[in-house]
C-alpha cells in the first residue's frame, strides 16, 4: 500500500478509539444517573468521583485523537 | 493533507510574532511577543479585573463579590472534600489554576472572529498545559518529600500487598505516578484542540456548500451551521468541565503528597 494512504487509513482507524471512548463516557454519566435516581441524596457527594471516572474514560479517547493528529501532520 | 480544503483547520494553532517584536533576542534566543502570550495576558488581566471586583468585602454581598465569592467557595469545597482540613493552605493555588484554564478556555471560544479579532487558546498548546501540570506535579514531589521524607516511596506501594507482589506493584505504581503531568497537561491541551479542530472543519463544510451553489449546497450548508451552533454550546461545556478536571486531579495528586494512603 502507499504509505500515504496508510497514514490515512491508520488515522481513520484511530477514531473508533473516539468511538469506544464515546461508549466509555457515556457508560460513566448513564450509571451515575442510574444510580443518582435511586439514592438523590448521595449523588452530590459522588460528583467528584464522577469527574475522575469520566477523565480518565475521556483520556483514552483523546489519545486516540492524538494518534489520528500524528499520523496526519507528523509522520 | 490540507492542500484540497479550502480551509485549512490547523492554521487557527499558529503562534506568530506581534506588534513588530520578531527580532526581539534574549541572550542569543529569539523571543518574540506573540499572540500566545498576548491572550495569557488577557486572560491574565481579565482574572485579575473580576477577582478586584469582588474584594469588597461587603457584609451583605453584591452580585459581582457574590460571583467571585461562589468561586473561591468552590475551590474551596473542592479542597476541603479531597485533601481535608490540609487543603485550605492550597486554595490561592489550585483557584488561580482553576481560573485562569477557565478563563483561557472561554476567551478562546469568544465570537470576536466577527470583528475581526482573533481569539487564541492557548490552552490548546501543549507547551501552555505542559507547563501547568509540571508546576502541579512539582507541588506534589515538593510537598511529599517535604513532609514526608523517603517515606514518601510508601505511596507506591499500597497497604496490605503481599510481599511477593511488591516489586511488579511498585513498578506498576512508579509508571502511573510519572506518567500523571503528561495526562494532566495532555488532557487540556487534547480536548480543547479536537474542538476549535471541530469547529473548524464544520466552518470549512458552511463555506464549501456555499460556494457549491443552490442544488445541494443550501442543505450542506445549513446543516452544518446547525451542528455548529450545537457544538459551540458543548465546547463551552467542555471549557469549564476540563478547567473543573485539572483543578479535580490536581487536588487528588496533592492529596496523596499531603496524606500518602
Amino acid at each position: 500500500m502507499d504509505p500515504q494512504a496508510a497514514k490515512l487509513v491508520g488515522a481513520g482507524l484511530a477514531a473508533i478509539g473516539a468511538g469506544m471512548a464515546a461508549i466509555g463516557v457515556g457508560n460513566v454519566f448513564g450509571s451515575f444517573l442510574e444510580s443518582a435516581l435511586r439514592n438523590p441524596g448521595a449523588a452530590d457527594g459522588q460528583q467528584g468521583r464522577l469527574f475522575i471516572g469520566f477523565a480518565a474514560a475521556e483520556l483514552l479517547g483523546l489519545l486516540s485523537f492524538v494518534v489520528a493528529m500524528i499520523l496526519i501532520f507528523v509522520a | 493533507m490540507a492542500e484540497q480544503g479550502k480551509v485549512d483547520p490547523m492554521h487557527q494553532f499558529t503562534i506568530e510574532p506581534m506588534f513588530g517584536t520578531d527580532h526581539w533576542q534574549i541572550a542569543g534566543y529569539h523571543i518574540p511577543f506573540t499572540n500566545s502570550a498576548l491572550w495569557m495576558a488577557i486572560a491574565t488581566l481579565a482574572l485579575l479585573v473580576f477577582v478586584a471586583g469582588g474584594m469588597k468585602r461587603q457584609l451583605v454581598p453584591g452580585r459581582w463579590q457574590m460571583a467571585v465569592e461562589s468561586m473561591t467557595g468552590f475551590v474551596d469545597g473542592l479542597l476541603a472534600a479531597n485533601i481535608g482540613p490540609a487543603g485550605k493552605k492550597y486554595v490561592p493555588y489550585v483557584f488561580s489554576l482553576f481560573m485562569f484554564i477557565l478563563f483561557a478556555n472561554v476567551l478562546g471560544l469568544l465570537p470576536l472572529g466577527i470583528v475581526g479579532v482573533h481569539p487564541f487558546t492557548f490552552t490548546s498548546h501543549f507547551t501552555a498545559t505542559g507547563v501547568l501540570a509540571i508546576l502541579s506535579f512539582a507541588i506534589v514531589l515538593i510537598v511529599g518529600f517535604w513532609k514526608h521524607k523517603l517515606h514518601f516511596f510508601s505511596l507506591f506501594v499500597p497497604h496490605g500487598t503481599p510481599v511477593v507482589m511488591i516489586p511488579l506493584i511498585f513498578c506498576i505504581e512508579l509508571v502511573s505516578f510519572l506518567v500523571r503531568p503528561f495526562s494532566l497537561g495532555l488532557r487540556l491541551f487534547v480536548a480543547m484542540m479536537a474542538g476549535h479542530v471541530l469547529l473548524e472543519v464544520l466552518s470549512g463544510f458552511v463555506i464549501s456548500g456555499l460556494n457549491a451553489g443552490l442544488g445541494i449546497g443550501p442543505v450542506v450548508s445549513i446543516l452544518s451551521f446547525l451542528l455548529m451552533v450545537a457544538i459551540c454550546a458543548l465546547e463551552i461545556l467542555v471549557a469549564g468541565i476540563q478547567a473543573y478536571v485539572f483543578a479535580l486531579l490536581t487536588s487528588l495528586y496533592i492529596n496523596d503528597a499531603e496524606n500518602l494512603h
